[in-house]
């Protein structure tokens, strides 16, 4: 099962390295993995998808995150009413006669043409996975050359419905 | 007069300005270091120039890997953390295996290393090795000194971290440049550690929890680990048992946590561990874990472990709880803590009187065996003299094998932190440095190295240390001319096809010491083993003994890999 994880942690050299080494001796799977500054001065957050095979694989996980000298925080928010938001680029080929086409498809995914070329265009689209997935799926027709995507970011809505409790593997 | 006024001025400049290495050895001796066990080498000079003036004592292994083997065996038995130098590249890459050997069994290092000029790190320079790189996986924490100014508050910080919470160990990266710059006296560093906040106190509502279990339990046992010694808390366990009759298993490395002469003691679980302990922990309904990480030579095959127990885990490191075997009552604390908390407790004795009979029938009539009447010198027969021949009262170091069962075995451990072993990582060649570092740490006792012949020809060498500094230690080496466990599975799994697993072509071990200048005998029937056991173990002067004990001998009882715990061959019946 997918699991999303939010990481605080220090913003020092090493930090990133030091998280996915853990992952890898723990022989735990990174979906993705996007760091950026956070709110706060001198803290970077981290949202790592990764994949687990039980829920006691994912609370391994948090805790042996927990561990790390450098993390501040570990929430795993998947369970939790959260915005997660990845962004992709698309470079897909196109001629005259398939360009309106392909516009036609980017407007109901509120995606938007960034370049163009003779031959190609490059699209940018941001929103969750599954929607990202779908785009690809449309346009793949068209002849993609080249994606890059940035992996999913992100933290709990401000307002989290009663039913959707924090996921919480606190033992202390 | 003008030429006197100059003199002052460079004496004052002396004085005011210092060095990075003058703020290291400044930060050791805040950190109170009697001992620095260390290698020199290009990438630590300027920081060895300091050290030919320093007041605490420098061991110089006659290779890396043996001065940080000794530190662990100083950490376990001083309980202080062992400290290593090493210079860069080379030096650093040779206490990797040590780095490794310390953090699976929670031993507190504090390991400095060299490394090239700033200014050439990333260009593949002479002896330079990424060693932040290589130790993140197996070291509590690492740093590289970036700033001349951060020294002091890193070392404040690795001494912290390598000693608080679970310990383990953390290495110090240092730039020759930095530790060479001039620069004046930094104010006293405070450490910066947001993200580290072991937990010690243990959670009231399940410590209740806990002894409620304890009331309602008919076939209770007590698994204590080594964290009983990390915190200091033999005491409080023996109190704990005293109060609950609760009887005792033992892992490998908690050995010696509890008196092995109470009547609660059943002996050690495991792999090799004895009848009574391996179907107590399989029979249990209340399994208490003090300190104990489950491991996979504890428990055999996870399916057949415990499958009636309730089972409670006292650990300090969160992560260990639920780790390998589910868990009811989770109590991230400090063992010692813990027991305090569990000592102050109501609690009612359990209702384990059937059970108590049990174990006793068991163990009667199911103890260590071996073939008494053979001709033979019996390995186990050595272990049992050196064990009568010093009251059980020695410090024991051992390497990873045979022998290293055998010893925990037969050497029946009264009191706590007078074991020194290999147990998560399994390293050859730690026995006879470990000692050095034991010996040091408690100069006046007993101190048995006890290593397999293959052990201790890969760290031969630190004969000269224990040479140089007089450290009486009695070298025991059980030679088989085998890497005896290895022809163990060998002959179990393997059909008998011995690949590379006998060497018969050894060095005299008593003519390697006493080309070290160290008294050797070599010893091959029982008698002659009590006649020399009786004169040499309370010499104050090194001793090696070669036992040609039995090569064909096997340790038992013994789990099969991927067996339960329950199913055990080589019982006595």
């Amino acid at each position: 099962m997918k699991r999303i994880i939010s990481l605080l942690v220090l913003n020092k050299p090493g930090v990133l390295n030091r998280i996915t080494n853990l992952f890898s001796k723990r022989n735990y799977n990174i979906e993705s993995i996007s760091v950026g500054l956070s709110e706060q001065e001198g803290m970077s957050r981290i949202t790592c998808v990764i994949y687990v095979e039980s829920e006691q694989q994912s609370e391994q996980i948090t805790k042996q995150l927990n561990k790390q000298v450098d993390i501040l925080k570990v929430t795993d928010i998947t369970n939790q009413a959260v915005v997660a938001r990845e962004l992709a680029l698309i470079k897909v080929q196109s001629n005259p006669h398939t360009r309106n086409e392909i516009y036609s498809l980017i407007e109901p995914f509120r995606a938007s043409v960034i370049d163009v070329s003779k031959d190609s265009l490059v699209i940018q689209i941001t929103g969750e996975s599954e929607k990202i997935e779908a785009f690809l799926e449309l346009i793949k027709p068209y002849g993609i050359k080249e994606i890059a995507r940035t992996g999913t970011t992100a933290f709990p809505r401000g307002t989290q419905r009663q039913s959707q409790q924090k996921h919480n593997f606190s033992i202390v | 007069m003008v030429r006197e006024a100059a003199l002052t001025e460079e004496v004052k400049t002396k004085l005011e300005t210092i060095t990075g290495a003058d703020l290291l050895m400044d930060a050791l001796e805040r950190e109170n270091v009697e001992v620095v066990f260390g290698y020199p080498g290009g990438a630590v000079l300027p920081i060895y120039d300091k050290i030919y003036d320093a007041k605490f004592l420098h061991v110089l292994p006659r290779h890396e890997q043996g001065g940080i083997h000794a530190a662990e065996g100083y950490a376990r038995i001083s309980g202080k953390p062992g400290v290593v130098i090493a210079t860069s590249g080379p030096g650093a890459t040779n206490i990797v295996t040590g780095l490794a050997d310390a953090m699976m069994d929670s031993l507190p290092i504090v390991a400095f290393t060299g490394q090239v000029a700033t200014s050439v790190i990333g260009s593949d320079a002479f002896q330079e090795a990424d060693i932040l790189g290589i130790t993140t996986p197996i070291t509590k924490y690492n740093f590289q000194i970036r700033q001349l100014e951060d020294i002091p508050r890193v070392i404040k910080e690795a001494f912290y971290i390598a000693t608080t919470g679970r310990p383990g160990p953390v290495l110090i990266d240092i730039p020759k440049d930095i530790a060479s710059t001039i620069t004046e006296r930094p104010e006293e560093a405070e450490m910066d550690l947001p993200g580290y906040q072991p937990t010690l106190k243990p959670n009231r509502l399940q410590i209740r929890k806990l002894s409620d279990a304890v009331g309602a339990a008919q076939k209770p046992v007590i698994l204590a680990g080594a964290g009983i010694l990390h915190s200091k808390g033999a005491t409080e366990l023996l109190q704990y048992v005293e109060k609950t009759k609760i009887p005792v298993v033992h892992t490998l490395l908690g050995l010696g946590g509890f008196p092995s002469d109470h009547p609660l003691f059943i002996g050690m679980g495991g792999m090799h561990g004895c009848y009574t302990a391996n179907m107590a922990l399989s029979q249990c309904d209340l399994l208490i874990n003090i300190g104990a990480r489950f491991d996979d030579r504890l428990t055999g095959n996870l399916e057949h472990f415990a499958p009636n127990a309730k089972v409670a885990h006292i650990d300090i490191d969160p992560a260990e709880i639920g780790k390998n075997v589910p868990t009811v009552i989770p109590i991230v604390a400090d063992a010692k803590a813990a027991l305090l908390a569990l000592l102050q407790e109501e609690c009612n004795e359990p209702a384990h009187s059937e059970w108590m009979e049990t174990l006793k029938q068991w163990s009667a009539a199911h103890p260590f065996h071996y073939d008494q009447a053979s001709p033979k010198l019996k390995p186990q027969r050595v272990m049992e003299l050196l064990y009568e021949n010093t009251k059980g009262e020695a410090i024991v170091t051992t390497d990873v094998g045979q022998h290293q069962m055998w010893a925990a075995q037969y050497y029946r451990f009264k009191h706590a932190d007078r074991w020194v072993t290999s147990g998560g990582l399994g390293t050859m060649g730690f026995g006879l440095p470990s000692s050095i570092g034991a010996q040091i740490a408690d100069p006046d006792s007993c101190v048995l190295a006890i290593v397999g012949d293959a052990g201790f020809q890969m760290s031969t060498q630190e004969l000269a240390v224990i040479q140089e500094m007089n450290l009486p230690i009695k070298i025991a080496i059980f030679n088989n001319q085998s890497l005896g466990m290895v022809r163990q599975w060998q002959e179990f799994f393997y059909e008998s096809r011995f690949s590379h697993s006998k060497i018969p072509v050894q060095p005299d071990f008593v003519k390697l010491a006493e080309a070290y200048d160290i008294k050797g005998y070599s010893i091959t029937t029982e008698e002659e083993a009590e006649r020399v056991l009786a004169e040499v173990l309370h010499t104050r002067e090194p001793v090696l003994l070669d036992f040609r004990v039995d090569a064909d001998e096997n340790v038992f009882p013994m789990i099969a890999p991927g067996k339960g715990i329950h199913e055990m061959v080589g019982v006595k019946e």
